[in-house]
């Protein structure tokens, strides 16, 4: 069995957000690159998924859109486990353009388990994984927080809203995965980050695609007035504000 | 041309979400000068679909077939998409809910559609179309310009008051032939959350961190919980520590919320944390350390030890609730 896992590069989740050209942009200068948090959820189950023997799993390969600059995050991904890497050399313009290549890069490649973060921690979008599933014509189940196998079965967890399903459908399927779904992310160790120069990374060339969207304006929050602090001794004042002042109780 | 909502129900009943997502899409119709055309999936009964017209659309539409009653991605991409090609839909709306997550972006793909997701309020401009959003969870505002002959939205909940406007709108039966390879998913088990408030729906949230010291001291966070009609969560630490289910993980990898009010107990405010709770409307801190970033996102703060605070806070609330 061959499972696939989408890789998106963005900035360290604490990056303070600042824009360039005239709030058109995000300024990404000195900022630290890490794994889409939720995809490297998605490369922690595949990872252990294909290390517990009763599984079929015998490989387990990542893809991302990017440019080089992009390759440091791959690495990483191949030295927490992946065998190998494909990276479409282009920069991801949106959602849209970014599934496109996606879509391209793997159609002829028969993986039968796609996982993908059910966003990303930059532009939030929480599209790409469902776009790939369209554009593959493939079965996606989304809101995923456990991935069994048994032999060549599968099993998945979802959440709806209320509540948690349980679901089963034949693969290949693109599954949409969120918190629960793996253990604690990987620390790659020395002798991973060692093995992963070796690996296998491919670098295609991206398919003609269009993007439908575009950020053409970032600005920061309205700051919040300071925070009105109450003595401990009289939350009575807490309770008298929340019902007269704010009205939410 | 039409502007289509989808509106989600839950065991028959629509959500709040739906409502928000009526009012927001028939407001937007008028501005672009089309119908606003809301669709059903599911078994729904007429008294439950007839709710939908207080909230001002021209046209109720259901597509009665139980094989909807559960989320199949697959099958709600086929039906909605040609619906939407029916009536030539140039927005077609969904709510920012695990199933408008799961299913908008397959029909964006689907209709060659231009995809915006979590608009945070009504769009900044409407020829061209202008939407806007949260990005890098929550620290920034971002407009996104959308291109091509249509546009899939779906909207972030509580970001747009229910309006209603009484009237008295037929509903119609959809027909378009539902095909059974459609459906490739099968469920096979349902673990519903019973007799406590849903945390993405609730107005309230109390919620506790790691300053609760451990899973036996939320009884105070409970009974809160239980006077102000609240629903419970926590944050990261805590589920990782399973002192309680993960569904209850607010954060950003966890939930992201937005109340009306959340009262965070013993919660430090990481960054990460914020990024689920940040859309609150009102904010309320009570933490051992003043220095504590949670203050600084806060409306209302109270230094002091939670386990402490509570329980006091606990019979303030049964006085003005009783």
């Amino acid at each position: 069995m061959k499972i696939l896992v989408t890789l998106g590069n963005v900035p360290d989740t604490t990056t303070k957000a600042r824009f360039a050209d005239g709030d058109t942009h995000l300024d990404m200068t000195g900022v630290q690159w890490i794994i889409n948090p939720w995809d490297e959820l998605a490369l922690t189950r595949a990872m252990e998924l294909k290390e517990d023997a009763a599984n079929p799993v015998d490989h387990v390969t990542v893809v991302t859109v990017g440019t080089q600059e992009a390759e440091p995050t791959i690495r990483k991904a191949l030295a927490i486990g992946a065998d190998d890497a494909i990276r479409v050399n282009a920069e991801a313009k949106d959602a849209w353009f970014t599934a496109q290549q996606i879509a391209a890069a793997v159609k002829d490649q028969d993986f039968d388990l796609i996982l993908t973060g059910i966003e990303s921690s930059d532009y939030n979008g929480a599209a790409v994984g469902g776009m790939v599933a369209e554009l593959l014509d493939l079965t996606s189940i989304s809101a995923v927080s456990g991935v069994e196998l048994n032999g060549n079965e599968i099993t998945l967890h979802r959440d709806i809203d209320g509540g948690s399903e349980t679901v089963q459908a034949d693969l290949p399927l693109v599954a949409i995965v969120q918190k629960g779904i793996a253990k604690e992310p990987r620390i790659p160790a020395m002798r991973g980050i060692m093995m992963a120069r070796k690996k296998p990374l491919q670098v295609v060339d991206p398919v003609e695609a269009d993007a439908l969207t575009s950020y053409n304006h970032f600005e920061l929050p309205q700051p919040k007035p300071p925070c009105k602090m109450i003595d401990p001794e009289h939350v009575e004042e807490l309770v008298s504000l929340l019902q007269n002042e704010a009205k939410v109780i | 041309m039409a502007v289509l909502i989808y509106t989600e129900n839950r065991d028959g009943k629509f959500t709040k979400a739906s409502f928000e997502s009526v009012s927001f899409g028939v407001r937007i119709a008028k501005e672009m000068n089309l119908p606003a055309v809301v669709l059903s999936l599911g078994t729904v009964d007429n008294k439950a679909l007839q709710v939908l017209g207080k909230y001002g659309p021209d046209t109720i539409l259901t597509l009665e077939d139980e094989r909807f009653d559960t989320l199949d991605n697959k099958a709600y991409t086929a039906a909605i998409s040609a619906v939407a090609a029916d009536i030539a839909a140039k927005v077609v709306l969904f709510s920012h809910s695990n199933t408008g997550k799961a299913v908008a972006p397959r029909v964006a793909a689907r209709m060659k559609a231009a995809y915006a997701p979590a608009l945070t309020g009504l769009p900044v401009s409407y020829n061209p179309l202008i939407v806007r959003k949260k990005v890098m969870s929550g620290k920034a505002f971002a407009d996104i310009g959308l291109s091509g002959e249509a546009s899939v939205l779906t909207l972030s909940p509580n970001a747009f008051e229910v309006v209603e406007k009484p009237a008295d709108i037929p509903v119609e039966k959809v027909n378009i032939p539902v095909d059974d390879n459609w459906f490739t998913t099968r469920v096979t088990g349902v673990q519903k959350q019973t007799g406590k408030v849903i945390l993405t729906d609730a107005d309230i949230v109390v919620s506790g961190g790691r300053g609760m010291k451990g899973p036996e001291n939320w009884g105070p966070i409970e009974e809160l919980a239980g006077l102000l009609g609240a629903a419970t969560a926590c944050s990261r630490p805590v589920s990782d520590e399973d002192w309680r289910p993960h569904e209850e993980h607010t954060g950003q990898t966890g939930k992201i919320i937005a109340p009306n009010l959340y009262i965070a107990c013993g919660i430090s405010g990481a960054i990460q944390h914020l990024a689920g709770v940040s859309s609150s409307k009102y904010i309320v801190a009570i933490n051992t350390d003043p220095d504590a970033p949670i203050f600084e996102a806060a409306d209302y703060g109270i230094v002091g030890d939670a386990m402490k605070v509570l329980p006091a806070l606990v019979e303030e609330v049964k006085k003005v609730i009783q």
